[in-house]
């Protein structure tokens, strides 16, 4: 067995036992829900049901009720694309970079992670989707045999590398999470009695007995799994950077858009996971399994992905001063001091000045102040990619078609409605599903359960 | 001779792992162990393989590799090559690196999922499989041996009972078949 140092603070905390962590994962899943779940899915289903109503409204009358023009012709759309995605990304980042590194305080984060990821590209996924303002014909993006001649989609084009990369990251992803649920499903399936829920546990369990052959299946699958998913998860944000960085538009064409986005994409993610992981553990009880060290070790990963962000913002600064080039130059001090540096200075304040703060380790293990924290961080993040976009964008190459984006409640309605969509998907998957990784668990509670590690010394 | 089943449950998994271990060196076939979760070490006591899903993976992303560079070839090189932005569209070798994304991605898709499906087909776990672990509880927080005589032709019943006995199972149960 592996021993783990004495001063190393437990993952576990209290007296648990195996047949404990199951039961603590499966009360919300057999008890009635509690207020605080029926008041949040409540809200997060209006507002859901407002956004459904404005995509729909959007579909009948088209790509004019957004804030778009001539000049502008990408705004809200393509940032919400691009901030969702990013958040997608903590999910298979905690799961998979963090077990090849063999780091096991995934183990009671990376379910709800893994969900937060799907549930994200999906909202991802949308934009691209309505975008097209004919969504119906949205399997032109594949190459299809068809009847206009010969026509393909271009493969030189990073807007299909897209199609692939967030394809590929979707379905791997929720392939991932539902390997790792099987176990899970059949602990729930075996300790519930009679009913429906019997019937849809046994449904969702595909058969799994736990065969001492299949578990190490298993960990095989899991381990290769992690070990493509990881480079997947750096190629999907690479090729969504690409979207810019090899369009000829002065502040999108930039060679460190890749390793910036990415390291952004971690930064919003992680941030989310703790916006969401806070509220559950309280909300379901689950103080015992995500704790402080927990939160800790996310914002000690913040800390990290926040300054590569703000060193990239530096490097932009300074590259398209030593450049030499005047548009590019132009670009960035009109980004700075432009019409739009409100929003530069909120994405500076927010990306930049704040994760820093977490140096200080009272402040990183505060949960309160994570949680206040992890808002402005998203914040600031949503407005990185508004103030790549539209920033570049608003100033054309003539003067005389120069212009300013002005938002719409359609733009509003619908990416607030994502996130009312998000919740609830997320709220979903918090009552019917195991949200800890509860058999995985099981594995760490001999060398980091805080019960084992005092009886040992 | 009566063909049994030999059930032990056991309460923890260091504590099942040196009974296998006694039990198999006693020279009695271990059949099968259901647990809640991996217990490491147990595979080469009861002789379980190493598993070739890896291989599988590379195969699998290895015809991805391929199919996706056959597809691009065709749809950008050979049936229609266009003139996009003064790209070559000539010959796959000029261009490759354009399609070097998409070839990663496919790749990626294919190993995964031909790895996922073919995992879920060996377990025999797929929709509309009934599970048959002999106790509920061994999803949950117990540690379950199955012994088999057929597989122990060379000694008594009850000799596999008294060796298993001697190991301290929490419950041992035996059945005909």
């Amino acid at each position: 067995m592996q021993k783990e140092a004495a001063i190393r603070e437990p993952l576990i905390l209290g007296d648990k036992s195996y047949s404990q962590i199951t039961e603590d994962v499966m009360a919300p899943i057999v008890g009635s829900p509690n207020m605080w779940w029926k008041v949040l899915i409540t809200i997060s289903g209006i507002i859901a049901a407002w956004g459904v109503g404005n995509i729909l409204y959007l579909l009948g009358v088209g790509i004019g009720t957004w804030g778009l023009n001539k000049t502008v012709g990408w705004a809200w759309d393509i940032t919400n694309f691009v901030w969702w995605v990013g958040i997608g990304h903590a999910g298979t980042l905690i799961s998979a970079v963090l077990l090849l590194f063999r780091q096991k305080w995934r183990m009671a984060i990376n379910r709800s992670a893994e969900a937060m990821t799907i549930f994200a590209v999906m909202m991802a996924a949308l934009f691209p989707g309505i975008h097209m303002g004919r969504i119906w014909q949205a399997y032109w993006v594949f190459p299809l045999p068809n009847q206009f001649g010969s026509l393909w989609v271009n493969f030189n084009s990073p807007l299909l590398w897209d199609v692939f990369a967030i394809s590929t990251y979707f379905s791997v992803s929720l392939v991932f999470w539902y390997i790792g649920l099987i176990p899970d499903f059949a602990t729930i399936r075996d300790k519930v009695s009679g009913g429906w829920r019997k019937k849809m546990y046994t449904a969702l369990s595909f058969g799994w007995s736990g065969r001492a052959k299949h578990w190490t299946r298993f960990e095989e699958v899991s381990l290769v799994l992690a070990g493509i998913a990881t480079p997947l998860v750096f190629s999907v944000h690479s090729i969504v950077s690409m979207d810019f960085a090899t369009a000829v538009i002065p502040g999108w064409h930039t060679t460190i858009f890749p390793p910036y986005f990415v390291s952004g994409a971690v930064f919003s993610g992680f941030a989310m996971v703790l916006t969401l992981l806070l509220i559950m553990r309280k909300a379901m009880g689950l103080e015992a399994y995500i704790h402080t060290k927990h939160v800790e070790y996310m914002n000690i990963v913040i800390i990290v992905t926040g300054s590569i962000v703000g060193v990239a913002y530096l490097t932009e600064l300074f590259i398209s001063w030593y450049s030499g080039v005047e548009y590019e130059s132009y670009a960035f001090i009109n980004r700075f001091s432009g019409p739009y540096s409100w929003a530069y200075w909120i994405m500076m304040t927010c990306n930049v000045v704040s994760p820093q703060l977490f140096w200080v380790k009272k402040w990183r293990r505060n949960l309160t102040f994570t949680f206040v924290m992890s808002i402005i961080i998203n914040i600031g993040m949503w407005f990185e990619r508004y103030v790549i976009i539209v920033t570049s964008l608003h100033r054309d190459y003539l003067p005389s078609s120069w212009s300013e984006f002005h938002s719409t409640f359609v733009d509003l309605g619908i990416f607030v409605g994502t996130i009312g969509i998000f919740m609830t998907l997320f709220l979903l998957f918090a009552r019917f599903f195991p949200v800890l990784a509860l058999n995985e668990l099981k594995t760490i509670l001999k060398s980091s359960g805080e019960n084992f590690k005092k009886a040992d010394h | 001779m009566a063909r049994k089943v030999f059930h032990a449950m056991y309460d923890d998994d260091d504590k099942l792992k040196e009974a296998a271990q006694l039990i198999v060196d006693k020279g009695i076939r271990v059949k099968e162990v259901f647990s809640p979760f991996p217990i490491h070490g147990i595979d080469p006591i009861i002789g379980v393989k190493r598993t070739r899903l890896a291989i599988c993976a590379f195969m699998y992303a290895l015809t991805g590799t391929s199919l996706a560079l056959l597809g691009m070839w065709y749809f950008m090189i050979s049936d229609w090559p266009m003139n996009i932005g003064g790209k070559p569209s000539q010959s796959l070798i000029d261009n490759v690196t354009s399609f070097l994304p998409v070839t990663f991605e496919f790749s990626v898709l294919c190993g995964a999922h031909g790895m996922s499906i073919t995992y879920l087909l060996r377990n025999g776990t797929v929709p509309g499989m009934i599970a048959d672990n002999p106790h509920p509880r061994s999803t949950n927080d117990r540690f379950i041996m199955e012994i088999t005589s057929d597989e122990n032709g060379a000694m008594s019943t009850d000799d596999i009972s008294q060796i298993i006995s001697s190991t301290n199972p929490e419950e041992l149960s035996e059945k005909e078949y």
